[in-house]
């Protein structure tokens, strides 16, 4: 049980990390503000869910995975929030989603400025 | 493991360092104090100083660029200058002073020795004797409420004063020396409609855990200074959603500036109230006739007046620079 | 002499030059203080590095654990940091304070406009 429940947790722990990873790597690769906080907004609520399961399962007693818990509760409030209150404070200072090379502002719909 | 843990982790701290050192504007360099702030928190975690790394992560990535922010948008970012002639004389006198500290570094200890002279004179004792002295398993707590009461005093006035000095410097003209906030109603900024969801449902719990932590600091890590600043930050978090004018109907700037001085005085008194009995200054077996219980009620009170003092001098502190920052946009 | 033994103490001496750096050579007033916050910083490094002990846990008495790591020189930190907040707030106070009768807060400006007084 406890070699399953092990296994278990190193799976979400690595799969959480190479998540993490990746939204790094999408942070400093991606062309604009908006696709930048896309690849870490979106990555890091999934990526830190299951780090925190991870851990859960490698508790033997009650308590610690209870706290995990209330944690994760609170990243899964904060984080997109955190993304949200980025993209509109970046969008009300006037930036602007970018073509692929970073170089200059998309044509928006009609209606929006 | 760890040893890798520590070293990648203050690599990363002079890599933000040097950052801020090159970096002109001021909002980045905010930033920047935000990140160094969770990275000295991650390493205290990794140096066992569990409750050091609480308060930092709470107060240097917190509030720390909080009133940085503040002070910036106040006093506008400036205009960004050209870099100027390079310091020479700084470079010469950095390089030379560097050098000298690393020098003296090799007399040091080696990193992480058990049996260094830091470790070999009051340490000990605290570690074998606080469990039966004082009962709780936190030893940082006993020490820092109980073996050294009289030293964490001395800091909570430190604060306290800092708390006032803040008023006075901030005060304007026409409000009798205080830099209390006025009430404008009618002045709403523009509403954070999803933060503000979201914070409703946080706030409760923010202050929830403020009060844990407060309680549950002679258990695990914790205390009056970390519950302090948690409860702080909750009310700056609803102040900074919903303005200054809100919040400062919600929590009167007049109770939080009485509570600063409330929390020093209980602290003072439970000092107090042993030597009515004719014993030492702090001295809590005054308490219980059982020393360890005299002890626990002790710390207790003490803990609560240093929680008081420091959730009301950083709430004090943000409605100052908040009601600056307010004059400065109009 | 093991190099790694002194690598805490050499990084600690290196962010306190870099914050040294930034108090002297750098004339904006808010740049100074966060300066002065990596100095401030660097030092709690400094103490929490000598409190550790290889192998040690955290000062929290638990059944079963010897070793522990020394807790005082947390409770000095830990008290340490408050008290830094509160006095750089005190500095960021005199910062605005500054501003509001200079115009700026570029030490040269400031140091321009007491000479032509």
């Amino acid at each position: 049980m406890s070699a399953v429940l092990a296994i278990l947790s190193g799976a979400c722990l690595l799969l959480g990390s190479f998540l993490l990873l990746t939204g790094a790597l999408g942070f400093l690769r991606f062309a604009d503000f908006y696709a930048r906080l896309h690849a870490c907004g979106v990555t890091e609520t999934l990526a830190t869910a299951l780090i925190i399961l991870g851990l859960m399962l490698l508790s033997d007693s009650y308590l610690p995975p209870f706290k995990l818990l209330l944690i994760l509760l609170f990243v899964l409030f904060s984080s997109p929030t955190a993304s949200h209150a980025l993209a509109k404070a970046a969008w009300n200072a006037g930036v602007r989603p970018r073509d692929n090379q970073g170089k200059r502002d998309l044509p928006l719909p009609a209606g929006e400025r | 493991m760890e040893l890798l843990v520590n070293s990648v982790l203050l690599m990363l701290l002079v890599a933000t360092a040097g950052a801020l050192v090159v970096v002109r504007g001021l909002l980045a360099s905010t930033m920047l104090t935000s990140v160094y702030g969770l990275l000295s928190a991650s390493f205290f975690v990794t140096m066992d100083a569990v409750d050091v790394a609480f308060t930092e992560a709470a107060v240097g990535a917190g509030v720390s660029p909080l009133l940085l922010l503040l002070t910036v948008a106040a006093i506008g970012r400036g205009e960004p200058r050209a870099a100027g002639a390079l310091p020479i004389l700084a470079i010469v006198l950095v390089t030379i002073t560097g050098a000298l500290l690393i020098i003296g570094t090799l007399d040091m200890p080696p990193f992480g020795s058990a049996d260094a002279p830091a470790h070999t004179h009051v340490a000990p004792r605290y570690l074998q004797l606080s469990g039966e002295e004082i009962g709780i398993p936190n030893v940082v707590t006993s020490v820092l409420a109980s073996y050294r009461a009289f030293d964490t005093l001395g800091e909570v006035l430190v604060i306290f004063t800092a708390g006032v000095a803040v008023l006075l410097i901030l005060a304007t003209p026409g409000q009798r020396g205080s830099a209390r906030p006025r009430y404008t109603p009618g002045s709403h900024s523009e509403p954070h409609t999803i933060l503000q969801v979201v914070s409703k449902i946080l706030i409760p719990f923010i202050l929830l855990f403020a009060l844990y932590v407060q309680f549950h600091g002679e258990y695990g890590p914790g205390g009056g200074f970390q519950a302090g600043v948690i409860f702080a930050s909750g009310i700056i978090l609803y102040g900074l959603l919903y303005g200054l004018p809100t919040v400062c109907r919600v929590v009167r700037p007049a109770v939080v500036e009485t509570l600063a001085a409330v929390g020093v005085l209980l602290y003072g008194t439970t000092g107090l109230l042993a030597m009515l009995d004719g014993r030492p200054f702090l001295d809590y077996s005054v308490f219980a006739a059982n020393p360890v219980l005299g002890q626990h009620i002790g710390i207790l009170l003490v803990e609560l007046g240093v929680g008081i003092t420091v959730a009301s001098v950083i709430t004090v502190i943000y409605y100052a620079f908040a009601n600056q920052f307010e004059m400065a946009e109009g | 002499m093991d190099v790694l033994s002194y690598f805490n103490y050499w990084v600690v001496v290196v962010l306190m030059m870099l914050g040294f750096f930034i108090v002297i050579a750098r004339a904006n007033l808010v740049k100074k203080l966060i300066g002065l916050n990596i100095f401030q910083t660097s030092v709690f490094i400094l103490y929490i590095s000598t409190g550790k002990v290889a192998g040690g846990a955290a000062p929290i008495l638990t059944e079963g654990v010897t070793l522990y790591s020394n807790p005082l020189p947390h409770v000095l930190i830990l008290t340490a940091i408050v008290v830094g907040i509160a006095t750089t707030s005190v500095g960021l106070a005199l910062v605005i304070r500054i501003h509001a009768a200079y115009g700026s807060v570029n030490q040269n400006d400031i140091l321009q406009q007491d000479q032509q007084c």
